[in-house]
């Protein structure tokens, strides 16, 4: 069967950039049997077609609960058990569920053989918030600039001040106030909304 | 100084105790600066209370007993010194079901028997017609939502693993699954069977309280060795918790109340939706009926906060008849254990009194539920997965 070659894993993810990450990791890894699954109508239905070994899904999607139904004897194909029943190794549970990620692992297949592949969904899902953060922080940070860029230019425009004026009229505005200067400025293009 | 504690929640309206405890300062006053943390999966509340990234939580009363026996998971001992809420679940069907239950109804549409009896009647003629069987949609395999359900059914002559499909469905996603025909039925918790009428898409056809008058539904969890470590901390939380259902309880506060759970990080839906629930008076059809209980969400009157050992042992005995686990005298004393009047008690500083076992549950159907007889008891109900 697959589990002594490469086991078959399914990714349950409603993010395609992050699955993406995952399942390239996990190829790179050497784990050639992987599908995604983004839909999660018919979860159950889907993930018994695929008869995967190891099942990884993220921590914010609700469809956990019903990869629980999995757990009950009666409706169950086979009988995956959940990660987290590795007592021993309280580490990786930590580790785990501080980057978001949870695996089922299907009886049959070693605990051992699990591990690695649990390792790699951690640090894939630690590198995508990562970079996520770094996105959201440069999108914040060109936001800013632009609107300190008209800002500027309506201060320029209207105190006939330069450039180089209007910035350091922000900045100054900004530290007494307490304030970040994209604040300022966004408030200064509120106002001049209002005022138009 | 303050004990900082992180509590995990889902957000439905029986969380009501512990977002007003918090957010109206009585977590506070005790000394307790707690951080609410809403999450999407009971599995992550119940993981996250494991391993200690919760220091309580919000939990459905059976995941604490299953977490306790270890049944379907790991085996962390729970205790319960909180009920956070007796019923508020409600059975909401698609008009088509509801249609086809009243073709077939002999008797009063709030008659559990009577629909139970109509709901056998419609699964029959589908099953001759070579029809789909039908689905409901239920929230955990450890819920009372699960129970209810089965209980219901099965008292009609429905064998809830036969004859229809019992699917789960975070709460989230029940109403759409509901509109898109992919679940009949679902039994699910506030607002969720609100927001399935108001959209048209839905009919109430129970309130739980029809099926039992009372079940233990959301308890206060903390993990038993946390709590044997922190008494004091138990104490002031619980007393929190005490002081907030109260005041949720007054009708005058009901409007607030409602606010404050309708924030947009707490349950995040219309406070007008929120306190329906609140007061037992529901829209139960898009027509605009209504219909008022007042057994619908009981969060503190009646004695409902003090954890009865009694419901624990009815959850238990329904693990058992539905093939979850076997029936074991050690078990049942462990299940018991979990809800935990003693605590309670201390809290609230006077001794509360205990349920008279006999009546604690109210089922519609069976008889009367005896915890000291679980095996004679479930020897009753021909439809069910143990077999004495």
């Amino acid at each position: 069967m697959s589990a002594e070659s490469s086991p078959k894993i399914v990714i349950v993810d409603e993010s395609p950039i992050r699955a993406a990450i995952l399942e390239e990791g996990l190829r790179e890894a050497g784990f050639t049997s992987v599908v995604h699954i983004s839909e999660m109508q018919s979860l159950l239905a889907r993930i018994y077609a695929l008869d995967p070994d190891v099942i990884v899904i993220d921590l914010e999607n609700p469809s956990r609960d019903v990869l629980e139904q999995m757990f009950q004897v009666s409706r169950a194909v086979r009988r995956p058990i959940a990660m987290f029943v590795d007592q021993s190794d309280a580490a990786s549970i930590q580790a785990s569920v501080d980057a978001g990620v949870s695996a089922y692992i299907v009886d049959g297949l070693k605990k051992e053989r699990l591990k690695p592949i649990l390792d790699l969904c951690i640090s894939r899902f630690n590198a995508f918030s990562k970079l996520q953060d770094e996105l959201d922080r440069a999108k914040s940070a060109l936001e800013d600039r632009k609107v300190i860029d008209r800002a500027k230019g309506i201060l320029m425009k209207l105190k006939g001040l330069t450039e180089e004026e209007a910035y350091v009229l922000l900045r100054s505005t900004a530290m007494r106030e307490k304030k970040k200067i994209g604040e300022i400025a966004q408030s200064i293009l509120t106002a001049s909304e209002l005022l138009k | 100084m303050s004990t900082p504690l992180h509590i995990g929640f889902i957000p439905l309206v029986d969380a009501a105790a512990l977002i007003v405890a918090v957010d109206k300062g009585f977590a506070a006053a005790e000394g307790l600066d707690v951080t609410l943390v809403r999450e999407v999966s009971w599995s992550n509340v119940r993981d996250k209370l494991n391993i200690g990234m919760f220091d309580a939580a919000h939990l459905l009363a059976p995941v604490a007993i299953a977490s306790s026996l270890g049944l379907g998971h790991v085996k962390v001992p729970i205790v319960a010194p909180f009920n956070l809420g007796l019923n508020g679940n409600a059975i909401t069907v698609s008009p088509a079901l509801h249609a086809a239950i009243m073709a077939e109804i002999d008797g009063d549409p709030f008659d559990p028997m009577a629909t139970a009896l109509a709901l056998a009647r419609v699964v029959a003629t589908r099953r001759q017609s070579g029809a789909e069987p039908l689905t409901f949609g239920m929230t955990f395999p450890f819920s009372t939502h699960n129970y209810q359900l089965r209980f219901w059914m099965a008292a009609g002559g429905v064998d809830p693993d036969e004859d229809v499909r019992l699917v789960i469905l975070p709460p989230p996603y029940m109403v759409d699954s509901l509109r898109n025909g992919h679940v009949d039925a679902f039994c699910v918790g506030a607002p969720w069977n609100s927001i399935a009428v108001d959209l048209g898409i839905g009919r109430i056809l129970h309130f739980v309280s029809d099926i039992l008058i009372s079940a233990a539904e959301k308890v206060l969890a903390v993990r038993r060795d946390w709590s044997e470590k922190n008494p004091d901390v138990v104490t002031a939380l619980v007393r929190a918790h005490i002081r907030a259902a109260e005041f949720i309880e007054e009708p005058e506060n009901r409007a607030e109340a409602a606010r404050i759970l309708g924030q947009t990080e707490r349950i995040g839906v219309d406070p007008e939706v929120i306190q329906r629930t609140l007061d037992g008076r529901l829209k139960i059809a898009s027509d605009g009926t209504m219909r008022e209980s007042g057994r619908y969400l009981l969060v503190g009157r009646e004695g409902a906060a003090r954890p009865d050992p009694a419901q624990a042992a009815w959850l238990y005995a329904q693990m058992v008849r539905w093939g979850q686990t076997a029936l074991r005298p050690d078990a049942l004393r462990t299940a018991m254990g979990v809800f935990r009047p003693d605590l309670y008690d201390i809290a609230s500083g006077h001794r509360g009194k205990a349920s008279d076992a006999s009546d604690a549950i109210g089922a519609f159907a069976g008889p009367a539920f005896n915890p000291e007889d679980i095996a004679g008891h479930l020897a009753a109900f021909r439809i069910g997965r143990w077999k004495p």
